[in-house]
């Protein structure tokens, strides 16, 4: 297995996250519901998938900006842990995850009648992301040669490698795919598929990774 | 002069070779950056410190200025003031004349390039010029509420844009252009925020008057309502019943009446209370800043109103927990709980005050993770990946 060459090699690519405001507010928990239910799909990701970029382990722990939003500028505890346990992770496609999120706000405010309402600057800014892949000139035939990248590699790699190509269609490929399809992989590939990256940092999501590929080399050695 | 392997010290693991790597994927296309002046702070300042990085990455940089007679300055001034909210009388003449000077100006300069960045309002009409490239308008400032009929006018000039860049969501004004996110960022190796060694700090205070004799609570600021330094006395008043500290107010008045009067009462108040030090600082007296903040047990920076003070940035950068208010983009800098504290009341900077003089050995914490929350999200070479990924997404 360690020595085993891939029929091509793994490129690996880091990332910038340029962000864009669609000049779409909620300023309440309603408009926060419609808003939702109207942007452009890619604002639900950028608001769920994306949040695994921006934050760090001291951040992540709402999961994503709506339940963050709820927390500490609505004050609406109850919706913010409702809307926390969302793992984007669990969803085919970003609709299903939108009509979670939407059902989710819906039942919270029926039977409610008074809603906070908060002034601008602490309204829920619509964005959506333009993911800009940077080559790191660094590839693997390998998978000694995967690991070693794999360990060294800028984080946002690990974010495009497992995030990205596992929720949006990017050029840049999955690690999982690369090891089942080019150094014919598949357990290990399936491993790499269930890492669960909801709520941990993507150094962590490093060392999860790290940890199968080490794992695999202790079975092939048995 | 800084170079970027300098910058390899300070930032983040990696970041340096990021931009490297970055930096290739835009080498051959030509930028042209555009700025109302080349002194202050702000916008030319980071320019003055990424505009030789670039070059010296090979990216192809170039920075021009604008210029006119005091009607076209004091024009730009007033309509960036009006996009910014405030009540201006703004000319019919006034405007047509800020509009024909920067028709000669882009006569003057050369604006051929792959990318041109216009930055903030004065040169702002030069778009109407354009002949090739991708323009973008690149606004510092928080035009979320600014007056409808300067941003009317305004309106007619930014839409010829390709894209905007404002420094935070919601500080952006209707348009119908792509409109993305840089926030700014702080030079790390700068005299402002550049490492100072204890004798600097010390002979820097001893010349400032300011005695280290007791914990210090320093808030660096302009004297103006919208970083309220009345309301800072106050905080500092309740905490004195149970902390012998001293409290400095550094900042600017820059000679506007209003913040003159403020002045005059803030020092009023340390005539009487010889614990409340009160300093009027000339705009480039980055070292005296950087010694106050570095001599701070606390930093506070309890604005009501703001653009994007990085103030705070700064401080977390010299491992200070800092106190601020839940304005503009204090709230993006300081993690609640993690960095420090966002407070909404006279009160509450009191008692955050007091929580961390109790429990000092929440202090260093603190200003530790603020370090690092800055390492990654508002040094320089933060806001070079940004600039340069939005080079290869718009010249594409």
């Amino acid at each position: 297995m360690t020595s085993r060459t891939a029929t091509r090699p793994f490129r690996f690519a880091g990332c910038v996250e340029l962000r864009q405001t669609l000049d779409v507010h909620a300023l309440d928990e309603r408009e926060l519901m419609h808003r939702i239910a109207e942007v452009p799909p890619g604002s639900i990701f950028f608001h769920t998938f994306g949040y695994f970029l921006r934050h760090r382990a001291f951040t992540t722990a709402y999961g994503n900006d709506f339940a963050r939003w709820a927390a500490h500028e609505i004050g609406d505890h109850a919706l913010a842990e409702r809307l926390a346990v969302v793992d984007p992770f669990a969803f085919s496609t970003v609709e299903e995850l939108r009509e979670h999120l939407v059902t989710i706000v819906q039942d919270h405010l029926r039977g409610r009648e008074a809603e906070t309402r908060v002034e601008f600057d602490r309204a829920f800014h619509f964005q959506q992301s333009h993911i800009v892949e940077v080559p790191l000139g660094l590839s693997a035939e390998t998978l000694v040669e995967f690991r070693a990248g794999l360990a060294t590699v800028d984080e946002s790699a690990i974010y495009l490698h497992t995030v990205e190509t596992r929720a949006r269609e990017r050029r840049s490929e999955a690690f999982s795919e690369w090891l089942r399809d080019s150094l014919d992989l598949p357990a290990l590939a399936e491993r790499f598929e269930r890492a669960d990256p909801y709520l941990t940092s993507l150094e962590r999501i490093r060392g999860r990774l790290l940890g199968l590929v080490d794992t695999a080399f202790d079975e092939a050695r048995r | 002069m800084s170079r970027i392997d300098d910058y390899r010290r300070v930032a983040a693991p990696g970041a340096v070779d990021f931009i490297l790597k970055l930096a290739g994927q835009v080498k051959g296309r030509r930028f042209l950056h555009i700025t109302g002046g080349r002194l202050g702070g702000g916008a030319t300042e980071t320019l003055r410190a990424a505009v030789p990085i670039l070059s010296e990455l090979n990216v192809d940089t170039r920075w021009e200025v604008t210029g006119g007679d005091n009607t076209y300055y004091t024009t730009a001034r007033s309509l960036q003031a009006a996009l910014e909210g405030a009540e201006r009388v703004l000319s019919e003449e006034g405007l047509a004349r800020w509009v024909d000077m920067n028709g000669l100006n882009a006569k003057k300069l050369d604006l051929d390039a792959d990318l041109t960045v216009v930055h903030d309002c004065q040169p702002a009409s030069l778009v109407s010029a354009r002949t090739a490239g991708r323009w973008v308008w690149r606004c510092h400032f928080d035009c979320s509420s600014a007056q409808p009929t300067p941003w009317t006018f305004f309106r007619r000039f930014a839409e010829q844009y390709d894209a905007a860049v404002f420094a935070l969501p919601g500080f952006e004004g209707r348009l119908g252009i792509p409109m993305y996110i840089v926030p700014p960022s702080i030079d790390p190796l700068s005299e402002r925020n550049r490492d100072l060694t204890p004798r600097e700090i010390s002979d820097t205070l001893t010349a400032l008057g300011v005695s280290r004799d007791k914990p210090l609570l320093v808030q660096i600021g302009g004297f103006a309502r919208a970083h309220d330094p009345l309301g800072v006395v106050n905080a500092y008043r309740l905490v004195k019943k149970h902390h012998d500290v001293r409290l400095v107010l550094a900042g600017t008045a820059d000679g506007e009446p209003e913040r003159l009067e403020l002045l005059s009462h803030l020092l009023e108040v340390a005539h009487e209370d010889h614990d409340v030090v009160v300093l009027e600082l000339p705009p480039e007296a980055h070292r005296q800043v950087n010694a106050l903040q570095r001599a701070a047990t606390i930093v506070l920076q309890k604005s009501v109103r703001a653009g994007f003070d990085l103030g705070p940035a700064e401080a977390m950068w010299k491992g200070k927990p800092v106190v601020g208010g839940y304005a503009g983009g204090l709230a993006q800098q300081i993690v609640t709980n993690v960095t420090g504290y966002t407070v909404h009341s006279v009160e509450g900077a009191a008692f955050r005050i007091r929580h961390l003089l109790n429990n000092p050995e929440l202090i260093p914490r603190m200003g530790a993770a603020g370090r690092e929350h800055v390492r990654r999200s508002f040094l320089i070479t933060r806001e070079l990946v940004d600039d340069l990924a939005l080079g290869v997404h718009l010249t594409r």
